[in-house]
This record gives C-alpha cells, sequence and structure tokens, in this order.
C-alpha cells in the first residue's frame, strides 16, 4: 500500500514533466551548449573550422569595440521600440477592455488579423508605404506639400516602425489580459469615495495593470532587439542590429565561431534582461500575456 | 539505374529456380536479406530506391525561370525524373545549408565560378564527376574549364554560363553620353547621391574601387585607398541590394538611378520595358557559373541531367531566357543572333576580352576582406 501513488506524488510530476523536459533538453540546451562549445573553436578559412580549442573569438569579441557599440545600439532600439509600444499599446487594450460592445471578441480578432499574413510579406509592404515611389511621398508630392520625395525607407526610423508594426499586438494582449484580471468592484468602490474617472484610473486600474504593460515591455524589447529580418529590409547597412552581424559572420564570412560567440552573447545579454524581470515581476504575467 | 530490393529478391528467386544457386546459399541470400529489412531504417529503403528526383538550387528569378522551362521541364518529360528546385540569393547562404545537411540533401549548385568552387573544394563538399557520362562537355570553352581544372583535376562542376557586373543607369536620369564618359566613376559620382546602389558583396565592392582607384583588382597594392573608395560609395548609396530581385525591384521602381548590376537581370528589365541602360566600362567585372555537383550525389542522374543541359538546343534556350551567354564555344557550336547580341558575349571563344577573379589570389584574401567589408557596410 506504501508505494501507491498519491495525486500529488513528486514521481507523478516528474513523470507528467519528463517529456516537456526532454524537449526542452534536446530542443533548446543542448543546442545552446552545442553553440557555447563553437565559441571555442578555431577559425581555419570561410567554412571550415577545427576543434582545436581557443579563446580568440571571445578574445575578439571583449576587446573590438565594433561590436560593443552595435550592441549598445540595439539595446537602445529595442528600449525605444518597447517604449513606443507600451505608450502606443495601453490605449487600445484599454478601449478593448472598457468598452461596452457586444462582440469584444471581434476586436480581439482584428489582434490577431494581422498574423495571418506571412511576417516578411508585412514587413515588405512597408516599401511600398515608405519609398520613394511609395504612398506617402506620392501623395504628398501631388498634393503639393513636398517637391522631393522624403528619404523615410532604408533609415533607423523605418525599422523602428516596422517593429512597431510587428510587436504592437504583443503589447496590447499582455495589457489586456492584465486588465482583465482587475477587480471591477474596486474601480466602482474607488468612485463611490469620491474618485473622478482620471483618479480611479491613476490610482486603481494603472497599478494593477502594470505587471501585464511590464511584461508587454520585456516582451517587446526582447524580441525587437533579438530582430534581424527587419532591419535588413527596412534599414540601410548602418541600421543593422547585432542580429544581423551574427547573419553576416555565420552567412556571409561563414565564420561559425565567431557567429556562435556573438550568438551567445546576445542570449546572455537578453537572458539577463528577462532574469531581472522575473526576479521582480514573475514569468506569470508573461504567459497569461502570451496565451491570449 | 540502381536496383531496388523488390527486384533483387526476384533476380535472386530466378538464379535459384534457374539452377544458378543451390538451396542452402538462396535460403542464407533470402534470410540475409529479411534480416537487413527488418533490420533497416526508413530511410534506407529511399536511398536503395531508384532515383526518382534530383535536388537543384539556383539564383531564383528570371534565371531559374528559364533554367526551369527550357531545361528542367524537358528534362523531366524525357526521364520521369523530377528536378526538386530551391533558390537563393548568395551563395555563401547555400553553403551554411549544406554544411548543416547531410550529403545528398543537396545535390547540384548553380554556382559562382571559381571564386566559390574553393570554398567547396576547402570544405570537402566536392565530388569527382566522370566526363566520360557528360559527352556535352566537349562543347564547352576550354578556357572556362581550365581555372577549374587548376584546383581539382577530377572536377566537381561543369561551366555554364557567364557575365559581367557592369553598369546599370536609369535613362530618363543618365544619358547614354554621360554614362559612357564616367563609366564606373558613376557610383561616386556625388550628383547621384541617396540614389546610387551597388551589390552587397566584398568581391563586387573592391573590384569597383579597384577600378576608381587606377588599379589592378587581380593584384591591388594600395588596400587602404581601395577602402577608402568602398566607404566613398557606401556614403553615396542608398541601398546595397543583396539579390537579383531586390536589383530590379529598385532599379524598376527609381529609388537607384545608378548601380553595378548583372547584364542578365539588366536585360530581363529592358525587355519589360524599363527604362535601363547598360555599359561595361573597362575591367568590368567577369564572372562565369557552373553546375557543380555535391558529394553524396546520385552522380549517374546529376551527370545525365547536365549533359542534358549542356545540349546545344536547350542551352541556348536557356542562354536566351536568362539572358547570359552559355558555356559553349562559339567555335564549335552555332550560337543564335540574340545570344551574340548579349552583354559579355565573347565571339572568339578565348575569353580574352573579359576580365575574371584571379580565384587563388581572391581566395588568399577572401576572409580579411569580407571581414573588412561586413564592418563597412555597416558604417564603420
Amino acid at each position: 500500500m506504501k508505494n501507491r501513488w498519491t495525486l500529488y506524488d513528486p514521481r507523478l510530476a516528474w513523470m507528467l514533466i519528463a517529456p516537456v523536459l526532454l524537449l526542452l533538453i534536446f530542443f533548446l540546451v543542448l543546442p545552446i551548449a552545442v553553440m557555447a562549445a563553437y565559441t571555442f573553436f578555431t577559425f581555419v578559412t570561410a567554412g571550415v573550422e577545427t576543434s582545436q580549442l581557443t579563446s580568440a573569438n571571445w578574445h575578439e569579441f571583449l576587446t573590438d569595440s565594433y561590436y560593443h557599440g552595435f550592441l549598445l545600439k540595439t539595446l537602445r532600439v529595442g528600449a525605444i521600440t518597447a517604449l513606443l509600444c507600451g505608450v502606443l499599446g495601453y490605449f487600445p487594450a484599454y478601449f478593448i477592455w472598457a468598452t461596452s460592445f457586444k462582440h469584444k471578441w471581434l476586436l480581439l480578432l482584428l489582434l490577431i488579423v494581422p498574423f495571418w499574413i506571412s511576417f516578411t510579406i508585412r514587413t515588405f509592404s512597408w516599401i511600398n508605404i515608405l519609398g520613394e515611389q511609395g504612398v506617402i511621398n506620392v501623395a504628398l508630392i501631388k498634393m503639393g506639400i513636398i517637391s522631393e520625395p522624403l528619404p523615410m525607407l532604408y533609415t533607423e526610423g523605418a525599422v523602428i516602425m516596422g517593429l512597431l508594426h510587428f510587436l504592437l499586438p504583443y503589447m496590447i494582449l499582455n495589457v489586456y489580459v492584465s486588465l482583465e484580471s482587475i477587480d471591477r468592484t474596486l474601480i466602482a468602490a474607488a468612485r463611490s469615495m469620491g474618485c473622478t474617472s482620471a483618479q480611479a484610473f491613476r490610482e486603481v486600474t494603472l497599478p494593477l495593470s502594470l505587471p501585464g504593460l511590464a511584461a508587454g515591455l520585456l516582451l517587446c524589447f526582447v524580441l525587437a532587439a533579438g530582430s534581424y529580418v527587419t532591419p535588413q529590409l527596412l534599414g540601410s547597412g548602418r541600421d543593422a542590429l547585432f542580429g544581423n552581424l551574427i547573419y553576416d559572420t555565420i552567412m556571409s564570412e561563414l565564420n561559425w565561431p565567431m557567429g556562435a560567440t556573438l550568438s551567445i552573447v546576445l542570449f546572455v545579454v537578453l537572458g539577463f534582461f528577462a532574469a531581472i524581470y522575473t526576479r521582480y515581476m514573475g514569468m506569470s504575467q508573461i504567459v497569461k500575456g502570451l496565451g491570449g | 539505374m540502381k536496383l531496388s530490393t523488390t527486384r533483387r529478391l526476384e533476380r535472386l528467386h530466378d538464379r535459384y529456380v534457374n539452377g544458378d544457386l543451390s538451396r542452402r546459399t538462396f535460403l542464407s541470400l533470402t534470410a540475409a536479406a529479411a534480416a537487413s529489412a527488418g533490420l533497416s531504417m526508413p530511410w534506407m529503403s529511399r536511398a536503395l530506391a531508384a532515383v526518382e528526383q534530383v535536388r537543384f538550387d539556383g539564383w531564383g528569378g528570371t534565371v531559374q525561370e528559364a533554367i526551369d522551362k527550357y531545361a528542367f521541364q524537358p528534362y523531366t518529360a524525357k526521364t520521369k525524373i523530377k528536378v526538386v528546385q530551391g533558390t537563393f540569393g548568395d551563395e555563401n547562404e547555400i553553403i551554411t545549408k549544406i554544411k548543416t545537411a547531410k550529403p545528398g540533401d543537396f545535390q547540384i549548385v548553380h554556382s559562382s565560378g571559381v571564386n566559390y568552387y574553393i570554398k567547396y573544394v576547402n570544405a570537402g563538399m566536392n565530388s569527382e564527376i566522370n566526363e566520360a557520362n557528360i559527352p556535352n562537355m566537349a562543347n564547352v570553352l576550354q578556357p572556362m574549364i581550365e581555372p577549374f581544372r587548376k584546383l581539382t583535376p577530377k572536377l566537381s562542376a561543369v561551366p555554364y554560363d557567364y557575365g559581367t557586373t557592369g553598369i546599370a543607369y536609369n535613362t530618363k536620369v543618365i544619358s547614354p553620353e554621360e554614362a559612357k564618359e564616367k563609366g564606373a566613376g558613376l557610383l561616386l559620382d556625388k550628383k547621384y547621391a541617396g540614389k546610387v546602389g551597388g551589390y552587397a558583396d566584398m568581391t563586387t565592392r573592391v573590384w569597383y574601387a579597384a577600378l576608381a582607384t587606377g588599379q589592378d583588382p587581380n593584384n591591388i597594392k594600395d588596400m587602404d585607398t581601395i577602402w577608402a573608395k568602398v566607404r566613398e560609395t557606401r556614403d553615396l548609396a542608398k541601398k546595397f541590394w543583396s539579390s537579383g530581385a531586390e536589383l530590379m525591384d529598385l532599379l524598376s521602381k527609381g529609388e537607384i538611378v545608378v548601380t553595378d548590376a548583372w547584364s542578365g537581370r539588366v536585360a530581363a528589365l529592358q525587355d519589360q520595358g524599363h527604362p535601363i541602360g547598360y555599359l561595361d566600362p573597362a575591367g568590368s567585372y567577369a564572372w562565369m557559373e557552373d553546375m557543380l555537383i555535391l558529394k553524396g550525389s546520385p552522380m549517374t542522374e546529376c551527370e545525365e541531367l547536365i549533359n542534358f543541359m549542356l545540349d546545344p538546343a536547350t542551352s541556348i534556350a536557356v542562354a536566351e531566357g536568362q539572358s547570359y551567354p552559355p558555356s559553349l564555344d562559339p567555335t564549335k557550336v552555332k550560337l543564335s543572333e540574340k545570344i551574340e547580341k548579349l552583354p559579355a558575349f565573347d565571339k572568339t571563344g578565348s575569353m580574352k576580352a573579359l576580365t575574371f577573379a584571379d580565384p587563388v589570389y581572391w581566395a588568399t584574401n577572401e576572409d580579411a576582406w569580407t571581414k573588412q567589408w561586413d564592418r563597412i557596410a555597416k558604417g564603420a
């Protein structure tokens, strides 16, 4: 009788999580470990490396300001994008939460609709909007507001615009989920105690929705800082982010050991920010937000 | 042609029935076959089966459309062997994919000549072609084959076409007279700042910087001035394109008015009616492309396909479709008028009028220069 399993038996828990654990080990931990090992391999020539161990790749990263500059720039672009997403995303989320519209699901569906189209095609569409022959320039020239096309495409602004387009739904969903979990009677109580609508928002709604906002900020920051396609399509060479550096090192220079080193650097840096967030806020909010 | 397992067993049975095998030997071999079948993995049956398809990876766009229409489709109709196709924008991209795949996953690559051939050889990805299986190689220009043979006496690739990277310009903005007068200098003309383009490729950038500084691209003496010129073009450029499709898009939409460009892609734009001119300045960068068979490929079928592609009728049709001259020797094969009018076409067959990159010289400097170019492209 002693050996019979109970509902909360740790052995049962291990058995249940074992498949996911194995998947994580084989498809996440192991590849990262292989990549970490690769950072110590020796680059011979394009496409050829040996397993002779060296610290040359790490030495190059640590001593070359070229990499540091791009890392800082990537963090800056990621932070700007996340903040803009926060500012622009909060209001639609609040509107969807507060509206008395009977078919609220329709508004949420509209948020998800862009995901039905390929991310690359969505990014390409900005070329037809921001380009010299794009909608904005053509319209402004035809209206006589400008005589020469505005240089909008292949700039950092275009990259941030593309990232906003991609990341805004993540922010809205995170904030919306956070708002949904607020007990509305708290707001009614604040109002009954003399708060104006604005005061009730400031004192009750906003503080209680902050975990969702913070989760959205982290998610947008990490995804923006790790992006590669958007700067490649909408930016010039100067607007490249750290992801583009990794791509070029691996795909253009065919230098896998250095590419692996840069990949591990980005992984550690972004992991550091995620760890800080988890330390203070926990991961539950992000999981809720991603689950919709 | 490889035998299927069923066919092998049928033959074994026939030999037993005919008395060529003893009962013991027959049973032993049948048992061994059964055991091996029982132990075999799912992929083994595919490996043992007759080849039903060949994998080809190329540059996509108008070039691959022509190859597909005039070579692959007729080949499939004739042999029932399908040609499964993939595309790439940059050949390093496909090298990376091959490196991560198992031998045989990728089989034939439309490769960029000897400069890239070295990379495949260094990485041990090259195969050994049995030239007897490609009789149409007899018509291929010897000056195109020789550089490959210098690197590996047993070839892994067969030259297929060639072209130049010259200067393309928008004729609504730049007149042919101005283009002829300034030549490669157009890429450095401040008048067109913000409307200049270029191929995001180290070789092209360094080559044109060498021409701009009056140096021999195959024997550069002063790299500092080269990098200074590369930076100058970068600062004037709106965008460095990274695929033929992007080049055509930028030129046709008027985003750029002058760029170095692949002759065939410009010819395709001209055919579509776009106001694009093209010229090959002195020392223009000439290149050749080859059909490279990778290690682990079904050699007989790949060789058969390449032989089919080199058949004069096929090769001429492909060349007209992709607007690049074929590797066929014009002194041996009568080419069409359309081909003779293509940019870079060499009617002598000696290829002396074209300046190709010295593969050994460029391979020696490739790693360091590519790294430096990647940095300059990003503003360094």
